[in-house]
């Protein structure tokens, strides 16, 4: 009877046969699957954006107007990266409006304190805001992991603190950059400046795609991203299959304070000045651009380029309701609609591929 | 229920299935795991829609499209995990749904009167103010009984209801049921546990790949029939032949005085196992059994007590430790504790051992794939590729996706914590397969378990554990179920 149960080479050998035939034919049907859907939201982007081209007479699809909405996306798009690992693992980080500003202010003041100038001056400047970014964000983690504090409750707090701290060491008032040149080149400036009969590729949009890439792939293809993701998924299950949640979990707070802290970068250089109140109410605009990318709030599921399809959608939208002259109030409700309807047709979608 | 299909992504849950339920009478319905029992039930409490097919109450037919609709109906439905508001009381959890009011106010006092009523007529005792969280097993099964009764259910389905009581609760539960019987209420009764079908079944349907193949009395039933209609082959015994530990084997796994603190107290434990060798703890639910193993897993932290594998110490402190040392622990709740629902086979199968497929700083994917597809052929696990979600797995399919994550790992101590709870006889066997397969590769083998013939059949030593203590050790030979039962319930010393 032994033998009936344990499944002989000969047999083992065709399951993986059959399983590895399978897998290619599953792989091939995927990548279809795949490729229809991009060409789909493709034609349909293009069709989209030559509507409202034509609604706008023509301002939309300017070289000029692109440049400017992905420069605009910037700043949430980087923020919403760092919180897509929180919102992953079912947390949540309300201090990155905040932590811009404390970020902006601390750089401001190390910039202007520094006996330097160029490029030395930018890199311990970049340097002493990703450590206040980052500090920040493992004292948000501390309380959570440690105590198992509701991370919504944690970072409330340091959204209130870090920006007290920042009109304290600020004194309620911005705080303008000596060394502006240092910083000119990623608030304003242009790769290929006014070449191709284009205005050029801004360094600002360019750090946001190099961050976007870099956490794409930490979160896609390394061990690190699985575990968050396990952990967003069932923490006991990762726990016990011996993944450090603590340090995984500790972790993803300090990288979205690191990232509010680049965010907080790009927001000074272009405004060559530390401000306390820089970023108020940014944190909601990062968590909408990650919810409408597709990640989950309940944990276990995300990906960095949903997040910044999502930040990119809510920054079209801005941009193309203000050529279409649509009043600022009316832009807010707009804004809310398309949050709660991006979310509701990403649940529809999911019950539909269920139900297949 | 008439012709009931059901098709999920990739199968047909339900074929075709017809099966009726008279006043009065418990109706048994088993089936290997897969077999299509969960949906079914699913369907008739209203927790899923049926593709097609019909459903009659009384003779007329209905509509059920959701809880509130079947309720209304008179179907109760007891689930094998309980639906009980943790930090609600006793009263509060019954009632809840239909609370008694007065004007926009619950009304607490006639809650409490209502309940009473119900618990009283079936003479149940229950602490009414306590919060579910902190009843027992038992107890919750109770609350839950009460809850469908206050609804006036006339038909309450029950998921394997027995899974974790003791044989004391069991009796009581059978005569709870006898009871409710009397008053004419029927049940659907879903259980594994074939050998207590005889005591309280009047008919049994038997499911098989979605398809009802057989309805008898259960007198006319015998268990030889109902297995061999379960799996559509005949197992004539229920476990392997364990090969005998050689007399030289090695001590692999040394608990030296372990006590820890979390959930039932241990307090120093030792014992060593052998290579090759299979030691079962056995007890009642709540003798700290698993709080045992736990503890050498590093799932709860010793406060006291050594632990070495192959003779090497190891601080266990964490999971990790313990897995960098060769332990692996198969924890009894596969699907709060063992694995992440959402991910698939493949992501499952390797997070305990992510490393190994490390190149670089990325992960290979390819070879996790190849792994978890080796894993599926040799567990035979049922699944249309390593990248289906676990989630829409069967329970037995699920424990083998748990089994596969420890066995890429090379562990040589493998702690079992109820390893075939829930799952069905043909599961079970494979299980069984494979623990005498580990055995043969010198791994050493914990196994804890509430089903006294499984850790008599399938352990070299029984350890007896009450209160967070081992209490005897029986070799093989001596270890006689009267024997187990006297020390587990404190009748001998």
């Amino acid at each position: 009877m032994a033998d009936a149960k344990v499944p002989q080479a000969a047999e083992k050998a065709q399951v993986k046969a059959e399983l590895t035939a399978r897998a290619d034919d599953v792989a091939a049907k995927n990548r279809r699957a795949a490729t229809i859907r991009t060409t789909g939201i493709a034609v349909g982007f293009v069709v989209l954006l030559y509507v409202v081209n034509v609604l706008a007479h023509g301002n939309f699809l300017e070289p000029g107007n692109i440049t400017n909405v992905l420069r605009q996306i910037t700043v949430n798009a980087i923020m919403a990266v760092g919180q897509t690992f929180v919102i992953i693992t079912a947390g949540i980080d309300l201090s990155v409006g905040s932590l811009i500003a404390l970020a902006g202010v601390v750089m401001a003041q190390i910039s202007n304190a520094l006996p330097f100038g160029g490029a030395g001056n930018f890199v311990v400047t970049l340097l002493a805001g990703l450590a206040v970014g980052c500090a920040a964000g493992y004292i948000n983690a501390l309380p959570v992991v440690r105590l198992g504090l509701p991370p919504f409750i944690t970072t409330l707090a340091m959204m209130q603190v870090a920006r007290g701290l920042a009109f304290i060491l600020a004194h309620g008032q911005p705080i303008p950059l000596r060394n502006g040149a240092a910083f000119n080149w990623l608030g304003t400036g242009y790769l290929f400046p006014g070449q191709f009969g284009f205005p050029g590729i801004p360094f600002a949009v360019l750090v946001m795609a190099v961050v976007a890439i870099v956490f794409s792939v930490l979160l896609g293809r390394t061990a690190y991203g699985r575990y968050v993701l396990a952990l967003g998924g069932n923490e006991e299950a990762a726990r016990l299959a011996g993944v450090d949640t603590v340090r995984v979990k500790t972790l993803v707070y300090v990288i979205s304070g690191g990232c509010a802290a680049v965010a907080g970068l790009l927001l000074m250089s272009r405004f060559a000045s530390g401000a306390p109140q820089n970023g108020t109410g940014y944190e909601l605009q990062a968590i909408a651009a990650v919810v409408v990318g597709g990640t989950s709030l309940m944990g276990g599921r995300g990906t960095i380029v949903g997040t910044f399809f999502g930040a990119l959608l809510i920054g079209v939208l801005y941009n193309v309701m203000n050529l279409l002259h649509v009043e600022s109030y009316t832009q807010l409700i707009v804004l809310g609609v398309v949050i709660l309807l991006a979310v509701v047709l990403d649940e529809l979608r999911k019950r539909y591929l269920a139900a297949r | 229920m008439r012709d009931i299909v059901k098709t999920f992504p990739g199968v047909r849950a339900l074929d075709g299935v017809t099966f009726d339920v008279s006043a009065g009478e418990v109706h048994a319905l088993v089936g290997e795991n897969g077999a299509g029992k969960s949906t079914l039930m699913k369907i008739l409490a209203g927790a899923q829609p049926a593709d097609s097919g019909e459903i009659t109450v009384d003779g007329a037919v209905v509509a059920i499209d959701g809880p509130r609709s079947a309720e209304r109906l008179g179907i109760g439905m007891i689930y094998q995990e309980f639906n009980l508001v943790p930090d609600l009381g006793v009263i509060e959890n019954i009632v809840l749904g239909v609370e008694p009011r007065r004007g926009v106010f619950l009304d607490g006092a006639a809650a409490a009167n209502e309940a009473a009523k119900v618990l009283g007529e079936l003479g149940i005792v229950l602490p009414l103010d306590r919060k579910a969280r902190r009843l027992s097993v038992a107890e919750q099964q109770l609350t839950e009984i009460a809850k469908c009764l206050v609804r006036k259910a006339r038909l309450i389905v029950m998921d394997e209801p027995t899974a974790a009581l003791t044989d004391r609760e069991i009796a009581a539960l059978f005569a709870l049921i006898a009871k409710l019987k009397a008053q004419n209420v029927a049940f659907v009764y879903i259980s594994h546990r074939l050998e207590e079908l005889p005591r309280i079944a009047d008919r049994v349907t038997v499911l098989r790949d979605g398809k009802a193949v057989e309805t008898r009395p259960m007198a006319q039933m015998p268990p030889d029939d109902l297995i061999r209609l379960m799996v559509g082959r005949a197992l004539e015994n229920h476990f392997p032949e364990l090969p005998a530990v050689a007399a030289d084997a090695p001590v692999v796994l040394d608990v030296r005085g372990v006590s820890s603190a979390s959930g039932v107290r241990v307090n120093d434990v030792a014992f060593r196992v052998h290579a090759g060798e299979i030691v079962g703890l056995a007890g009642l639910v709540g003798a700290g059994r698993t709080e045992i193993v736990r503890a050498i897993a590093g799932a709860d932290v010793p406060t006291k007590g050594e632990i070495a594998v192959d003779g090497k110490r190891v601080v266990v402190r964490s999971p990790r430790n313990a897995i960098a040392a060769g332990i692996a622990l198969i924890t009894e709740d596969r699907k709060a504790q063992g694995l992440v629902l959402g991910m698939t086979v493949r992501e499952n199968t390797t997070l305990a051992h992510l490393a190994q497929f490390e190149r670089g700083m990325f992960i290979d994917k390819p070879a996790e794939t190849a792994a978890a597809n080796a894993e599926i052929a040799e567990l035979r696990i049922r699944t249309p590729s390593a990248e289906q979600i676990v989630r829409n797995l069967s329970g037995g399919n699920q424990q083998k996706v748990v089994l596969a994550k420890w066995l890429i790992g090379h562990a040589r101590v493998f702690l079992f914590d109820e390893p075939t709870r829930g799952i069905d006889v043909g599961a079970k066997a494979e299980i069984y397969a494979l623990m005498v397969e580990l055995l043969k590769h010198g791994a050493a083998i914990v196994m804890v378990s509430s089903e006294l013939p499984e850790v008599l059949g399938m352990s070299h030593r029984v350890l007896v554990v009450r209160g967070g203590e081992i209490r005897a050790e029986f070799a093989r030979a001596d270890a006689t179920p009267d024997k187990v039962i006297a020390v587990a319930t404190g009748v001998a010393a």
